[in-house]
């Protein structure tokens, strides 16, 4: 049942091919005490990411020192997240972004890659963690779009390490695509500034940013993230180098994602100035970190006006975002949402947050704010809706209403003592006739849009596809389909 | 949000605890796999409770998921009955390798009770703290930290609290005196300001609406609520004391019936329970088919968030939520022509034929549903074939059944596993059925589900004993198979039990099927009867308190006309001081009411000075006499005793009048045995001051010109009126 193989080079690295669980940890032992390392893969799932497979690579935590094999729980870590989308407990798409980056990016670093196909490998193991994340809750889409970012991030710097290893051999190199541009011009450029330069597309890469990136890139090859680097590994230095440098140039770029989603609240917050004038009357919905600290800023830039906060019921956050204004110095009138329309004749601009951006400039945002921005269409009111990149969903929505909503416990609205007697199937037809329909989200149009800020600046909603070809390749917006067919 | 809280700091915690913590044990919790009941046969005899499923989820995946999000971290699943199925179950499930979250199961075979397995539980010492009780059927998505808070700062104030009971609000029906549940009434008292919990008591008895409290509770607690709108959630936070209490009374069977009432009532130990009301969360037991159905509805619903079809993915196929709350899974084949009405959960790989419609129903798994079937309110699980024509309502269908073209299942049916309806065969309504033939001795006492080696054993046989080609059948098991045939149509195969004694008409309250119209008119109408009776029978007395007209033309017809009046009046009045009488209430507050029935009523002080007099004549008749002479001593009993009362209405000479009219009136109509004391106890009016010799005069003087009967009585005082003509004469004279 068992396959040995010996392989004499030093370190000796035993492969043991078995399926019985226990014969597996016996022959462990055995081989344990002789102080060999070895590597036991049941034989129907050699695939390094399959979970079978990397579970029983888990057993091994700790006890493969030096060798490339150790994979400390970052399957626990996945199942972990997986299991806090479920049970919904992380809320707030930039708290589940930025999460999500932090777990895809040990998923990188722990990930075993070999000489031949690096980004190839490192693609499928993010898409296979990425899929179960978004399995896990299909309606948070910030997960979509972070597994889909990373997954464009490692294509960047592929083909910029493809070019530059292309452009030392030969300055000519073919250049495919329009990103190609700076590699070819500056064959040694890092990548995490070409990929910095792609994404920023609105401001073209000045060569002041292209120069400050390079001494960092070069200077730097082994930082602390990057545990799984290979020590004792006899190889051609060129190659290990290489394998290394994607994985940590992929690594530096997931960093600075990181850093955007953490301060892509100030870096909205700094445009609040251009946008709110003093003596205005400004409307929000419910509440949003985002439109809590674009309005602070406005204020600590000492412009003093007005903020109408509608309540945002069955949730009540505007109740909280009503505080904190106040307690910031800030004006503010608390409505009702039913209130809004009869106000809105009174309000110069709309700003609220959103759940998540489509392709198309339609906007997922919490329950009411279709009315608002109806009402605010009707008076002409301009209606802002402010999003972090992360919020940017590459997806074109389709019947949003249903399949991108949530719809949430009846408790929230009702309490369900009161109205017990009205749910009592014993009696009657045995259906009930109250029914209670709990929806997070609203699918506003792009037409009701007047206009996005995200931390590159402002938007118009029918520029939004342009931005997400930015951050996204066209090869990953359908996820799941190409992850089944490949494992 | 708190629980989040909570088992994100898990591991936080056994860090930064508070200082008095530094001895923390992990949070327990102990799930008892098994209901100890025989509500779910015949399918408990094949599978256990806890792994039936609800809205395609097997029922111990909510109880075991809850017990995690909510911060659990060592759960012993206390397996009796299929044991094996139980902890097979939970080997092949993701729960055994969890981090943070152990999961352990215990298995016994002879314990028969829920004190049984609390007793195997203390030997086996496996309990260190403070632990959650719950059964593998329970249903939650509440936060326990607050009720664990509570729980151990009363534990920290008083050693004696030692269980902390979850209980929620939920109305009764009106009609039925059953919790949505299909549970019996509860009626709890509790302590509001302590919330301890003082009196536990189901009503089982539906009709009679009497409770009996003891004096005592009453005598020791300031205040206490009743309720009987609240809904037991048997989820129990509870000290180790408990199952050291539950090995101390061996007698002690049954959670709620010997413990928590014997905790109650014996209050030897000094003991106490407490209460901790839900409110927006939802926590609910499948205790019988009603509730089967409820709770079931009440997911698809959503009350149970996040634990929904769509949002836990505890199969691997994702379940879609479309409008109206229809829960699709991703791969269904479904014919265009079928209709799927609203509050539907349909299974993965299930096929639907032309023009079925299926609403308020449940599909599990693989099933294939023909053309032109109509299936309401069912719960089908995985497997199940269902051929053309076929009509299903308010049924439940367990895994492998088949049945045949143009078959009905009526309301309430069960049928359990692999049962075969033959063709157009129609089951009766509420009937049972299953390949395993009803065990026919039954002890009463013995509750408890069948052993698993038992019906293993049992069910092989005759799982292929439906296969017709299998031709090793022994004669026996064809005689059975034969039988069992006959009853469900040509080409059936199952046994329909019997239904035992007394439990018959009961049938209908714990069905999946709803109560059907003509038993709920039934319902109402005798409960109609019996208000009618008690309004009847306490007539007057019962309603006597009411100072509204309202309480009146409750217990009278409606039709009050302005005639009417007076006589009602007079009813109200009498009501009011005989139940001043028999409860001793102060004169003043008699005078209070009747002056507010003389405003509700408007009138005039002579008619409530005649109504009382009227009264109070009534009671000294009420009295038992032998003689005349007794009688008059009555009358002058009363008159004595209520004298105040009569002297505050008689301002005047024409209320005096009145109440010698009155007076007259009932003698010559009503009380003829009064009649010859006439004389004697006008004398003594008289004496005492109530009525004034004018008004006497007047009275007479006034009759001077009636016929000869209505001087009856002028006639009969003649010699006190003679007598006093001459005292006044004489008082002008002097």
């Amino acid at each position: 049942m068992a396959v040995l193989l010996h392989i004499s080079l030093p370190p000796i690295a035993v492969v043991l091919h078995g399926t019985s669980s226990s014969h597996e940890v016996c022959s462990r032992m055995e081989l344990r005490s002789c102080g060999i390392l070895f590597l036991v893969i049941p034989v129907c799932s050699l695939q390094p990411q399959a979970v079978s497979g990397s579970s029983l690579l888990d057993s091994f935590k700790g006890e493969g020192a030096g060798v490339e094999v150790t994979m400390p729980d970052v399957q626990s870590l996945v199942n972990e997240f997986i299991l806090k989308l479920k049970k919904r407990k992380v809320e707030g798409s930039q708290a589940t972004s930025r999460h999500a980056a932090v777990l895809l990016r040990s998923v990188i670093s722990q990930q075993r890659i070999g000489y031949t196909n690096q980004a190839g490998t490192l693609i499928d193991a993010v898409k296979a963690v990425g899929e179960q994340l978004v399995a896990a809750n299909p309606v948070e889409l910030a997960v979509g779009n972070i597994v889909r970012r990373v997954l464009h991030i490692i294509r960047e710097e592929d083909l910029s390490l493809t070019t530059a290893a292309m452009a030392g051999l030969n300055l000519s190199a073919l250049s495919d695509d329009d990103d190609d541009t700076g590699p070819v011009d500056h064959p040694v450029l890092s990548a995490a500034a070409v990929a910095a330069a792609s994404r920023s597309t609105l401001r073209p890469p000045s060569l002041q940013t292209l120069l400050e990136d390079m001494p960092d890139s070069t200077a730097v090859p082994h930082t602390s993230s990057s545990g799984g680097d290979s020590e004792g590994k006899s190889k051609s230095a060129d190659k290990s180098s290489r394998s290394r440098k994607l994985k940590h140039d992929v690594i530096e770029a997931l960093n600075e994602l990181i850093q955007d989603i953490d301060t892509c609240h100030e870096q909205i917050a700094e445009q609040a100035v251009e946008h709110i004038h003093h003596n205005e009357v400004i409307l929000t919905l419910g509440s949003s970190r985002t439109v809590l600290q674009f309005l602070c800023a406005a204020r600590e830039k000492k412009r003093s006006f007005r903020v109408f906060v509608a309540e945002g019921a069955p949730r009540y956050q505007g109740h909280l975002l009503a505080k904190e204004l106040v307690s910031r110095g800030l004006q503010t009138t608390l409505i009702t949402d039913s209130a809004v329309f009869a106000m809105i004749s009174r309000v110069n601009m709309v700003i609220v947050g959103a759940h998540a951006v489509m392709a198309n400039g339609g906007v997922i945002a919490p329950v009411g704010l279709n009315m608002v921005a109806l009402a605010a269409q009707r008076h002409a009111v301009p209606f802002v809706v402010l999003a972090g990149s992360h919020k940017l969903c590459p997806l074109y929505p389709h019947n949003p209403e249903v399949l991108l909503n949530e719809l949430r416990s009846p408790s929230e609205l009702l309490d369900f003592g009161e109205f017990s007697d009205c749910m009592d199937f014993g009696s009657g037809l045995g259906s009930p006739l109250l029914h209670v329909v709990n929806p997070s989200f609203d699918y506003v149009p792009p037409k009701l849009v007047s206009l996005f800020i995200t931390d590159t600046g402002g938007h118009n909603p029918s520029y939004m596809y342009r931005l997400i070809a930015d951050y996204y390749s066209a090869d990953d917006l359908v996820l799941q389909r190409k992850a089944a067919s490949s494992s | 949000m708190g629980a989040q809280k909570k088992s994100s700091a898990a591991a936080a915690a056994r860090i930064s605890d508070d200082p008095e913590e530094l001895s923390r044990v992990p949070l327990q919790a102990v799930l008892l796999a098994d209901s100890f009941t025989t509500k779910f046969r015949p399918i408990t005899l094949e599978r256990p409770k806890v792994l039936l499923p609800l809205a395609n989820v097997p029922m111990i995946e909510y109880a075991l998921t809850w017990l995690e999000s909510a911060g659990v971290e060592e759960v012993f699943v206390f397996c009796c009955a299929h044991a094996k199925q139980v902890t097979n179950y939970l080997q092949c499930s993701q729960w055994l390798s969890q981090p943070n979250f152990s999961v352990a199961t215990i298995e016994s075979h002879n314990s028969v009770s829920a004190g049984d397995a609390l007793r195997l539980i203390y030997e086996r010492n496996v309990i260190h703290g403070d632990f959650i009780l719950i059964s593998g059927d329970t249903l939650s998505n509440m936060s326990l930290n607050r009720a664990l808070q509570e729980h151990k700062e009363r534990k920290k104030k008083d050693s004696n609290a030692v269980m902390t009971m979850v209980i929620k609000r939920s109305k009764l029906s009106p009609v039925t005196q059953q919790s949505r549940l299909g549970t019996d009434e509860l009626f709890m008292a509790i302590d509001p300001d302590t919330k301890q919990l003082l009196y536990y008591e189901e009503n089982t008895n539906h009709l009679k609406g009497t409770l009996s409290l003891d004096k005592m509770l009453l005598i020791d607690n300031p205040s206490i609520t009743l309720h009987n709108d609240m809904q037991d959630c048997f989820i129990d936070i509870c000290s180790p004391e408990v199952l050291s209490l539950f090995t101390d009374n061996f007698d002690y069977q049954h959670l709620r019936r010997h413990f928590v009432k014997g905790l109650l009532v014996d209050d030897i130990m000094g003991y106490k329970i407490y209460t901790h009301e839900i409110h927006s969360s939802y926590a609910a037991r499948v205790d019988n088919y009603r509730s089967y159905d409820t709770i079931s509805k009440d997911i698809i619903q959503r009350w149970t968030y996040p634990l929904v079809p769509d949002v836990l993915l505890f199969g691997n196929s994702a379940t879609k939520l479309e409008r109206e709350g229809i829960y699709r899974a991703t791969e269904i084949v479904q014919s265009r022509s079928a209709q799927i009405g609203p509050l539907t959960v349909i299974g993965n790989g299930t096929r639907i034929g032309n023009n079925t419609k299926i609403t308020n129903s449940v599909i599990g798994k693989g099933c294939s549903i023909g053309s032109n079937v109509l299936i309401e309110g069912s719960y089908i699980w995985d497997n199940v074939t269902v051929e053309d024509g076929c009509q299903l309502k308010h049924s439940i269908v367990c895994d492998g059944v088949v049945i045949k073209s143009g078959s009905v299942l009526s309301p309430g049916v069960v049928l359990s596993f692999k049962v075969v309806v033959g063709q157009n065969f129609t089951v009766p309504a509420y009937s049972k059925v299953s390949l395993l033939p009803q065990p026919t001795k039954q002890d009463s006492d013995e509750e408890l589900e069948y052993a698993d080696n038992n019906s293993d054993i049992e069910t092989s046989p005759i799982a292929g004993a439906h296969d017709n080609l299998n031709g090793e059948l022994t004669s026996d098991l064809t005689d059975m198979q034969s039988s069992a045939a006959e009853e469900l149509g040509s080409g059936g195969a199952g046994y329909i039990w019997s239904i035992c004694e007394g439990a018959s008409e009961e049938e209908w309250r714990h069905s999946v099927a709803p109560v059907p119209a003509e038993k709920l008119a039934e319902i109402s109408q005798t409960i109609d009867d019996d208000l009618d009776f008690s309004y009847q029978d306490g007539n007057a007395p019962a309603s006597s308190g009411e100072l509204k007209p309202g309480g009146l033309s409750d217990s009278d017809d409606d039709d009050v006309d302005a005639n009417n009046d007076s006589a009602y009046f007079e009813k109200e009045v009498e009501a009011t001081f005989l139940r001043a009488v028999h409860e001793n209430v102060k004169v003043d507050h008699v005078i209070l009411e009747v002056n507010s029935l003389k405003l509700s009523y408007n009138m005039e002080f002579a008619a409530c000075a005649g109504a009382i007099f009227y009264s109070m004549m009534k009671l000294a008749l009420g009295t038992p006499y032998n003689s005349s002479a007794e009688l008059y001593n009555a009358v002058v009993n009363v008159l004595t005793s209520w004298k105040r009362l009569l002297k505050s209405y008689l301002s005047g000479k024409d209320e005096e009048i009145e109440i010698i009219l009155k007076f007259e009136e009932m003698c010559s109509e009503l009380a003829k045995e009064l009649s010859p004391l006439f004389t004697k106890i006008l004398c003594f009016l008289y004496d005492k001051d109530m009525i004034s010799e004018d008004a006497i005069l007047d009275w007479e003087s006034e009759k001077n010109y009636a016929d000869e009967s209505d001087r009856v009585f002028v006639k009969q005082a003649e010699k006190f009126l003679q007598w006093l003509r001459e005292a006044s004469e004489e008082e002008e004279e002097d």
